[in-house]
């Protein structure tokens, strides 16, 4: 069996896509010894290899911008290839916190605007702001609508805060989302889906030391405590993994997802988003959910490789 | 309850490690090494313009005919010879000295880190330039040491502002200096400053450490002489083949009196035991046996037309309100953005457009350098660096554009990332 798995990218999240596509490539040689795995990036060499017997499947790791929305995965269906994961059309819709937050259950995004840039250039930006800010209120959360790994994310608790937030995040795209700040207890669901059964791995709580779950927060081992299970009552633990397998289903995802929520202190449960291509690196989240949930990273791949195989022919 | 954090040892890391964090820029970065982007941030030499047969046949010869010492642990100071043949090199910028002065060190970043480790304890203050070698203060935060930057003119380091540095800092351990194409700066000391620099350290008492890895990398000219070559006791010499032959080697030394040279030794031995035996043996027999000024030729005209094409197309495409430094040698030109933008915040727009470059801020210890990136012109040719400038202006532009739709300025508080821009070590140089 040859399985490629496809790391790296040219987006911001390069280096932490290689360091998920070197974990689970790790995981996999050790669960399915006779398997050849091709730790590969995705350049130019790689779309000519693609062919249908070029590899039995295509493990996407590549985070943000052409791994986790349509475009790589529009690629792999165009030349039959199997591959793990949601398909083009879901992942568009994931991708896009703009669209995930509106198609999630009725109610449960905290108030969001997204914008693009051209907007604030050509109606003005201190217009806009003001409206926004007297719409959704502060503290309010400004990030790129495609992005990951925090980039171009800042929290804005005053209002001078804001128009530097906004200069921040058009570096990472076109298109920003300012939403109302939850504040309560963050956590990461992690819904396997395997023969059809939909399992929500225990829920990953994080308390990054600094306070701001930033980038820096989530690589640097040691700045984030994580509790798994979440320090949360039994009964809205339950709730949570409903709610995250119902967002899997919702947005028709399939194979694995990871989706963020916030829960406060009345026990709402609010959507952050929601990620096709989750990160997997030494300090991710769902490699910590399949820890507690007994399971292990080799395993749980090795079947979805099984699935996204059978599931082609 | 406590939670995991991914790490057992997190709370017994000593506080020196406090600051090695990995941070959004690092991450960035990652995706400079890609062939499509046109990178100018890493100093990286251009060593494709060297004979790599020739290397192979000296590495052949050396492991053939002096296997038994090229293999096995060495002197912790360095061969004999290669000492010697350091003298010669250092000679071409006025440094006289004997090879006993002599430390061979895995590339002279080495001899930055057994500097500081012999000098400084927690809270000492070391006076750098402003800005500074970016792989220099990561060595001085290690050590914990409290680092003034004095300002620079277009002949480097100030003389007035270095006197008033010394006068209200106590304990300052040395003054660390990078006197000839100044990285970042891209700026030469004349002789005379470099004379005025020296009697005001010796009128305060507080050694140079003169950094001098581009010395004969000048586009013009003869070499501008070493601060050392005015002073054998008062300045410790930093020299490197990393840019003169190849970096891959890591081989560098340091000429320093004899009282810090025991003292250095001892240091190194500590540290390393010896520097490798192979890559002295291999520098030692290329500098015999080739014609390595000739070389040092061949990377001077390959710079300079670099240099020239960087320039030129900043002349041509740059946005108005941008300056630069004007290099004589080196790798680096320095840039000042317009006021209002902010360098760090702009890198994710560069990578984006496939450009890459230094924030500024990575030079400084003290959060300066917003408005400022640095551009090496060393490892992409003229035309990839004419594409460069092209999307680093188009860049520039937008940043403009944005900053202007929201009326901000530069100072627009901190980025997702770290205080401190921590940048792989391969960019470094």
């Amino acid at each position: 069996m040859r399985i490629a798995i496809l790391s790296g990218g040219l987006n911001a999240e390069r280096d932490v896509s290689l360091r998920s596509g070197r974990r689970v490539a790790e995981a996999l040689r050790f669960e399915i010894p006779k398997a050849e795995i091709f730790e590969l990036d995705l350049n130019a060499d790689f779309l000519d290899s693609l062919s249908s017997d070029s590899f039995d499947v295509v493990i996407p790791l590549i985070h943000g911008v052409i791994g986790e929305d349509a475009t790589l995965r529009s690629m792999l269906e165009l030349k039959g290839i199997p591959y793990i994961g949601s398909s083009a059309q879901s992942s568009a819709r994931a991708f896009d916190k703009g669209i995930s937050a509106g198609l999630v259950p009725t109610g449960s995004a905290p108030q969001f605007v997204v914008f693009p840039q051209s907007f604030f250039r050509e109606m003005g930006a201190p217009r806009i702001l003001k409206s926004v800010i007297s719409g959704i209120g502060l503290p309010l959360i400004v990030k790129p609508i495609n992005g990951g790994s925090a980039f171009g994310v800042r929290l804005c608790a005053s209002v001078d805060q804001v128009a530097p937030a906004l200069v921040d995040a058009f570096g990472y795209g076109d298109r920003v989302m300012l939403q109302s700040a939850v504040i309560g207890t963050e956590l990461a669901v992690t819904v396997i889906e395997v023969d059809g059964k939909l399992q929500a791995l225990p829920p990953v709580e994080v308390v990054p030391i600094s306070g701001v779950y930033d980038f820096d927060a989530r690589y640097t081992a040691g700045a984030t405590e994580f509790f798994v299970p979440a320090r949360l009552n039994s009964k809205l633990i339950e709730q949570v993994c409903a709610y995250a397998i119902l967002v899997h289903v919702t947005l028709g995802l399939r194979d694995i997802s990871r989706t963020d929520v916030i829960v406060d202190t009345d026990g709402v449960i609010w959507f952050l988003e929601v990620n096709v291509s989750p990160g997997m690196t030494e300090t991710s989240l769902v490699p910590q959910a399949i820890d507690a949930a007994g399971m292990n990273v080799g395993a749980v791949f090795g079947s979805l490789v099984t699935q996204a195989i059978s599931r082609d022919h | 309850m406590v939670g995991n954090r991914m790490d057992p040892w997190v709370d017994s890391y000593a506080q020196r490690a406090q600051g090695l964090t990995t941070s959004a820029i690092r991450a960035l970065f990652s995706v400079a090494a890609r062939p499509e982007v046109v990178s100018l941030a890493g100093g990286m030499p251009y060593v494709s313009a060297l004979d790599s047969d020739q290397f192979a046949d000296i590495a052949a010869r050396v492991v053939r005919e002096q296997g038994a010492v090229a293999l096995q642990y060495g002197s912790g100071q360095g061969d004999q010879m290669l000492r010697e043949q350091i003298l010669e090199i250092s000679g071409l910028v006025g440094v006289r000295s004997h090879p006993d002065d002599v430390v061979v060190t895995a590339g002279s970043q080495m001899g930055l880190d057994l500097v500081t480790k012999i000098f400084c304890d927690p809270g000492d203050t070391v006076i750098v330039e402003s800005p500074s070698y970016v792989g220099a203060l990561g060595v001085f935060r290690s050590y914990q040491c409290n680092v003034v930057h004095i300002a620079m003119d277009e002949q480097g380091l100030n003389p007035q502002s270095l006197r008033e540095g010394l006068s209200e800092n106590p304990r300052v351990k040395f003054i660390y200096t990078i006197p000839s194409f100044h990285n970042p700066a891209g700026l030469t000391q004349s002789s005379e400053r470099r004379a005025e620099i020296l009697a005001i350290a010796q009128e305060f008492n507080v050694p140079i450490l003169e950094d001098d890895p581009y010395g004969l990398l000048g586009f013009e000219g003869e070499p501008p002489r070493a601060i050392r070559s005015l002073d054998d006791q008062s300045v410790i010499y930093l020299g490197s083949f990393s840019k003169i032959i190849a970096s891959g080697l890591r081989v560098g030394w340091v000429i320093a009196p004899h009282g810090v040279r025991e003292k250095l030794v001892l240091a190194a031995e500590a540290a390393t035991l010896c520097p490798s035996n192979f890559s002295q043996l291999v520098v030692s027999r290329y500098l015999a046996e080739q014609p390595w000024q000739q070389q040092i030729k061949v990377f001077q005209e390959l710079y300079r037309e670099r240099r020239d094409a960087l320039l030129q197309s900043m002349q041509a495409l740059m946005p108005l309100g941008v300056t630069w430094t004007v290099p004589q040698g080196g790798f680096y030109s320095w840039l000042t953005l317009p006021q209002q933008l902010n360098a760090t915040n702009m890198l994710p727009r560069a990578i984006s457009s496939m450009v890459a470059y230094v924030p500024g801020s990575g030079f400084y210890a003290n959060g300066q350098g917003a408005q400022n990136l640095r551009l090496s012109y060393c490892y992409p040719d003229p035309a990839r660096i004419e594409e460069g400038v092209r999307r680093l202006s188009g860049v520039i532009e937008a940043e403009l554009e944005l900053v202007d739709t929201f009326g901000v300025n530069g100072d627009s508080g901190p980025t997702t990332g770290s205080a401190h821009t921590h940048i792989p070590k391969s960019d470094l140089v």
